[in-house]
């Protein structure tokens, strides 16, 4: 195997975005580092700046305001990159579906950047950290 | 030419890179451990820091575009040289106390401030708004432990006689005294506002300038930072224990005891405190650590006159 690729599954550094999420999904991303998770087992970190990310994860509905901020940040992470899409809402825009302030889902606006984006889904509303968990082993089992 | 291959040898291998980066890079398992046992967590596996800088060296690097690019690439490489130099001197020293040169501490003094100096360049360089908060709150923090650390300094080099070098300040055990505890307590703190350890890293914040100082590197220039860090790690607290415990004097075992126990005395300052502001971390040094030292000094001069050997 690749040692890059090798490298990236043993040590994925997330970076937390919120394109307009109701702060549920936030709470269980937050709840995975806590005592009872604790995803620092599999060398997973929340990092500050997405130069620092291997990951990010993108909770929320994508709103108007937050498209050309999140294609910002997505263009700023350092390749390889992989983006975790969280929760009902940026999956597939859930509840919101059709609002007036909505331009998402998620990987819509991530492929106007990116074609080629490599892009993992965690429904849920919210989904629980043992589903995040084990979206984020599943996704990099693929890689 | 042997002469010079040798001194690669020593820079490279022995006690420079290798060595240094392979316990460095234990040291910092043992950091993230003992904080993750500390919050009763399991923490990461033994070979996680390796990975980490293993992954960084295979990223993208990404400069920003306003970024001043020579300055913002060589400065990693800057602050790596100088540490790597401290390293290894000091370990020659440790290992080998014959070969020394009169005012090694002034030179270690001076290494130590140049990952700092490197740092503020980077981050200077890197255009960023973030970076620019945290180059300036890297600068206070150099400006005060800086003061400190050299009054502690002068409370060993009274000690000691009068001696400037490290080998000769390290045949004896300063902490043993009453201005020489005082004294490394107060530089234990310096270094731990060196190193970039809660409670005085407030240069990175991740969760205010979300990495501060590195925030704009990215794959092997953030690699090499973390190198750096590493190296720090283990050439700090092997600076305090040849100044103020002894060295390695008592025997290799005794000494890695003692290098050890700077390493958890660390750790669990890093573990039970709160990030302080900028203004507190200036108070605290310039006001609390310089009375101490003051009051350090004078203690250590009347000891020195009147040969009382326990103050």
């Amino acid at each position: 195997m690749d040692w890059k690729i090798w490298s990236l599954k043993k040590s994925p550094w997330v970076f937390h975005v919120n394109v307009g999420a109701c702060n549920n999904c936030d709470i269980e991303i937050v709840n995975c580092l806590t005592p009872k998770f604790d995803v620092e087992r599999f060398g997973i970190k929340l990092v500050g700046s997405p130069r620092h990310a291997d990951a990010l994860l993108v909770t929320g509905v994508g709103t108007r305001q937050a498209v050309k901020r999140l294609q910002e940040v997505y263009r700023q992470t350092a390749r390889p990159c992989v983006v975790f899409v969280i929760g009902a809402c940026a999956c597939g825009t859930g509840i919101f579906h059709e609002g007036y302030h909505v331009e998402g889902p998620v990987d819509k606006i991530i492929k106007e950047v990116d074609p080629n984006a490599i892009i993992a889904y965690v429904p849920g509303c919210p989904p629980k950290p043992e589903a995040i968990i084990s979206g984020v082993v599943k996704a990099l089992a693929v890689l | 030419m042997a002469d010079s291959l040798q001194g690669i040898f020593w820079i490279v291998v022995f006690p420079g890179f290798l060595f240094t980066v392979l316990l460095g890079l234990v040291a910092s398992w043992i950091v993230r451990k003992v904080s993750a046992l500390v919050q009763w967590r399991v923490g990461p596996p033994f070979y996680q820091p390796c990975v980490d800088v293993i992954k960084l060296m295979g990223k993208e690097i990404l400069i920003p575009q306003q970024a001043h690019k020579i300055v913002f690439m060589a400065a990693p490489l800057v602050g790596l040289s100088g540490v790597l130099l401290l390293a290894t001197m000091l370990w020659r020293t440790a290992i080998n106390p014959t070969e020394f040169f009169v005012g090694d501490i002034i030179v270690a003094l001076y290494l130590m401030i140049l990952p700092s100096l490197a740092l503020i360049f980077g981050s200077s360089a890197s255009a960023s708004p973030h970076a620019s908060l945290g180059t300036s709150r890297e600068m206070k923090l150099v400006m005060s432990y800086e003061l400190p650390l050299v009054l502690a300094l002068i409370v060993v080099i009274i000690k000691s006689g009068g001696q400037l070098g490290l080998a000769a300040i390290a045949e004896q055990t300063p902490a043993l005294t009453v201005s020489g505890m005082l004294a490394f307590l107060v530089s234990l703190l310096c270094v731990q506002a060196k190193l970039g350890f809660i409670p005085f890293d407030m240069a990175e914040a991740e969760t205010e300038l979300a990495g501060g100082i590195l925030m704009e590197y990215s794959g092997a220039l953030l690699a090499i930072w973390k190198l750096m860090q590493t190296i720090m790690l283990i050439a700090m607290p092997l600076f305090l224990v040849m100044v103020f415990l002894g060295g390695f004097g008592a025997g290799l075992l005794a000494g890695i005891g003692k290098l050890v126990l700077v390493l958890v005395l660390l750790i669990l300052i890093k573990n039970t405190n709160p990030r302080v502001r900028i203004d507190q971390a200036m108070k605290f040094f310039w006001v609390y650590c310089g009375i101490a030292l003051a009051v350090a000094v004078a203690l250590a001069i009347i000891g020195n006159n009147y040969g009382i050997a326990w103050l």
